[in-house]
């Protein structure tokens, strides 16, 4: 935040009036708009206390919260962890020294990067069992899709942290006798993993974002649970939508919390790489899925 | 042909390399594919998997972890009649747009979830029953005069890939057509005014309108253009599976079971049970 | 390929697609106007302000894009009675191109605010300096150079973006996701190729785009 105050000079008396004029003009047009939405909502009744009663039940949170977040969860956590290993391997491959490696590797992550997740949880769902004549579970078709196209997204961004790991580590490593693998596994992956971790988190928030999808094929994930059948048994579908939105706003904001916090910390160490080795991988972590 | 399988080889190298990376996590779902039918199977392992739908009232509802409604009675009755205890019945739910696929892939072992008998389907699945003879109809607002003729310019609402979808989009070109992926998305805009109507089969539409939040604002049309014999999906070549259940339906018909299962569930509306018309029972696959 | 030597079904695919690139474009400008206003707000004197844009950036990062779409059929459309056009397909699209520019800005603004992070300080002091207001040290002086910065951000943004209209179809817009489920459902015969064709014009538009952001963001990049 060093930036926003060299942008302009320490408030003088004028300045001082005027900031505190447009707060005023802006606050009172916000709290106007916000106002109209509340009148709008409250005529058209969605406001009624039997919309809102089922979240004081126990039954509502028990059966259909709960075990939707839990499946969302556990959709999230198996694909992070799928996603991180699809990444680590195909950041490696495509930094390999032999192109028929290196090669497959690049396109594969370049096509998994650019197919509309919602295209991949179709066809692993509708599509794949016909080749592989063998159902896919809901919960595998979400899982797969994620993992491929966040793993993708994750292989870039290791490689581009690999790339980042000053040269002079990797001759360093060389120099005492170490292998190619060696020199991968225990020198360039663990600090680019570290230089890395905030955006592999902030990835992370898009694949537990992603997992929304899961509706589309059944899966009972918190959207599938909270919005589509609860609302089916007590018909307050704009209700249960606000609600689910919170949730999924107070887990994500932890998430990125918990970035933010990984980031201060790594800012702290001895070693950092500096930052404009790649906004490439920065926009691609934020730029996010569903 | 070559070009397809080629495509499919690619693919599943593709895929190879996916699950190399996953580790081997198969046991999930080892149903296996070459099923004996349900029979054997319900002999054997002492379960079934059933698919049914989660959200429509009074045919195929998931409240909590339990589903109760028409089709999950007709459901457990089969179950019942296969020798499979209500307790061994594994529910799954199933939406419009995956019902072949789950019962081709092995899945689900039988579809009981407002499922249309009709020719297009039996090419890839088998159908018991009829248990039911259902027709699509459009649900209006109580005080509203629109029937089925007319519909031009006028927006109804229904469910992406279902076959009241289909019919409105072949049938009524001129009605303009709102698709989402699940019927309880249609009913805030009825009650809102922003569609005119939602359409598809006269059970599931009277099943919202006895919801007690939409109770008195909605109402049937009551003017069916179409049959839609409900039947029960299994595979394709479980002929002795088909022709089981409706022994079983034939039965329940006579026994009164399937008048007991109308009653706990959309008897609650006040419809009286209909009659079960064995003599309509299919083939099962045969010409 | 049967499958699409069938009129019916390649027009569905074109106009799919179609909708895919429309959505993408009036969403990119929208996002890009609104993400840069954001920007400025998060990074401006007041305190109101960047009160606000910092609570949208959290909000609609943090929700998933399906429910913020939801949201405009839902929350503007039924229940605050905004209807954008009487067509019902052009009413959902603009539905959702009021979603994904909202969706998107919050992404836009993040990089924006990095962009101006990468401009060094002695920039924007002097060119408080020589008297410049914060409007125009913004506007003149560092939004210009941070422009450079951010365009290889940008284009992972575009290319997200453009992978996310397909949540559109969550609110009955025929586009690609959703027709290729249809032509899946008729044709289980021909999944192979139905998707391959469909992932394949994605990947044809989007890998370009990537690598042209790629060549630009290092074209124009400032050697510090």
């Amino acid at each position: 935040m060093s930036t926003s105050s060299v942008l302009y000079d320490h408030p003088g008396p004028r300045a001082k009036v005027r900031n505190a004029v447009l707060s005023v003009i802006f606050g009172v047009a916000l709290l106007g708009l916000l106002y109209w939405i509340y009148t709008k909502f409250d005529q058209a009744n969605q406001l009624e206390a039997w919309l809102w009663k089922p979240f004081a039940e126990p039954k509502t949170w028990t059966q259909f919260i709960l075990p939707g977040l839990w499946a969302t969860l556990k959709a999230a956590g198996v694909g992070m962890l799928l996603s991180l290993a699809f990444g680590i391997i195909f950041a490696v491959a495509r930094l390999s020294d032999h192109w028929w490696i290196s090669v497959p590797a690049g396109a594969i992550v370049e096509f998994f990067r650019a197919v509309p997740l919602l295209l991949m949880i179709f066809f692993v769902f509708y599509g794949l069992p016909y080749v592989i004549d063998q159902p896919v579970t809901a919960f595998w078709a979400v899982v797969i899709g994620l993992t491929l196209y966040n793993g993708s997204v994750l292989a870039e961004a290791f490689r581009a942290g690999i790339r980042s790991v000053p040269g002079g580590q990797s001759e360093a490593a060389y120099a005492i006798g170490m292998r190619k693998t060696q020199v991968m596994g225990i020198v360039l992956l663990p600090q680019a993993a570290r230089a890395m971790l905030p955006i592999i988190v902030s990835q992370l928030v898009v694949l537990l974002k992603d997992t929304a999808l899961g509706y589309i094929v059944a899966y009972p994930e918190l959207l599938a649970r909270g919005v589509n059948d609860l609302s089916a048994n007590y018909g307050n579908i704009i209700a249960a939508a606000i609600v689910v939105a919170i949730i999924y706003i107070i887990i994500n904001s932890l998430l990125t919390a918990f970035a933010g916090w990984l980031d201060r910390r790594s800012a702290r160490r001895a070693f950092r790489i500096p930052k404009q080795t790649g906004p490439v991988v920065v926009a691609d972590s934020t730029a996010g899925g569903a | 042909m070559r070009m397809k399988r080629m495509a499919a080889i690619v693919a599943a190298a593709g895929l190879a390399v996916t699950m190399a990376a996953c580790g081997g996590d198969s046991d999930e779902g080892g149903s296996g594919t070459g099923a004996t039918g349900i029979v054997g199977k319900a002999e054997s392992q002492k379960k079934l998997v059933i698919g049914v739908k989660a959200d429509q009232p009074g045919l195929g509802l998931q409240t909590g972890s339990k589903y109760e409604g028409f089709d999950v009675e007709i459901a457990k009755i089969i179950a019942r009649g296969l020798g499979v205890e209500e307790g061994n019945i594994e529910w799954k739910t199933t939406v419009s747009a995956n019902r072949e696929p789950f019962i081709e892939q092995g899945t689900v072992d039988l579809v009981v979830a407002t499922y249309t008998i009709n020719d297009e389907r039996k090419q890839k699945i088998n159908f018991a029953g009829p248990y039911f003879i259902a027709g699509q109809d459009l649900l209006v607002k109580a005080d509203s005069t629109l029937t089925a003729d007319q519909l031009a310019g006028k927006t109804v609402c229904s469910v992406s890939g279902s076959t009241p979808a289909k019919r409105i989009q072949e049938n009524y070109p001129d009605a303009k057509l709102q698709q989402f992926d699940a019927y309880s998305k249609c009913l805030p805009l009825l009650e809102g005014g922003q569609v005119d109507a939602v359409t598809t089969d006269d059970i599931i539409l009277a099943g919202y309108a006895a919801q007690s939040q939409y109770a008195g604002k909605f109402k049937v049309v009551g003017n069916t253009f179409s049959e839609e014999p409900y039947g029960i999906g299994l595979k394709k070549d479980d002929k002795a599976g088909c022709e089981k259940v409706n022994e079983i339906l034939k039965a329940a018909a006579a026994d009164g079971s399937y008048k007991a299962a109308w009653d706990a569930s959309l008897g609650a509306s006040g419809t009286p049970a209909p009659e079960l018309d064995t003599t309509k029972l299919t083939h099962c696959g045969a010409v | 390929m049967h499958v699409f030597t069938d009129p019916k079904n390649f027009d569905a695919y074109v106009s799919g697609f179609l909708w895919i690139l429309k959505l993408t474009g009036a969403s990119a400008v929208c996002a890009l106007v609104l993400g840069v206003l954001l920007a400025a707000m998060r990074v401006s004197p007041v305190p109101v302000l960047r009160g606000f844009g910092a609570a949208w950036v959290n909000i609609f990062r943090n929700t998933p894009l399906t429910l913020v779409i939801f949201f405009c059929y839902f929350g503007l459309f039924v229940t605050l009675g905004l209807a954008l056009s009487d067509d019902l397909f052009r009413n959902i699209y603009w539905l959702g191109v009021v979603g994904l520019s909202a969706y998107t800005a919050a992404f836009v603004c993040e990089a924006v605010r990095s962009g101006i992070n990468t401009v060094p300080t002695g920039q924007a002091e002097a060119a408080r300096a020589i008297g410049l207001s914060f409007a125009q040290t913004l506007r003149i002086v560092v939004l210009p150079q941070a422009a450079r910065s951010v365009i290889a951000p940008f284009g992972s943004i575009l290319i997200a973006l453009c992978k996310n209209a397909t949540i559109v179809g969550t609110i009955g817009l025929m586009e690609s996701s959703t027709v290729m489920k249809d032509l899946i459902n008729f044709n289980g015969d021909a999944v192979i190729p139905i998707f391959l064709v469909f992932a394949g014009t994605f990947a044809a538009v989007l890998i370009p785009t990537g690598y042209f952001f790629g060549w630009l963001a290092n074209r124009l990049a400032v050697k510090r």
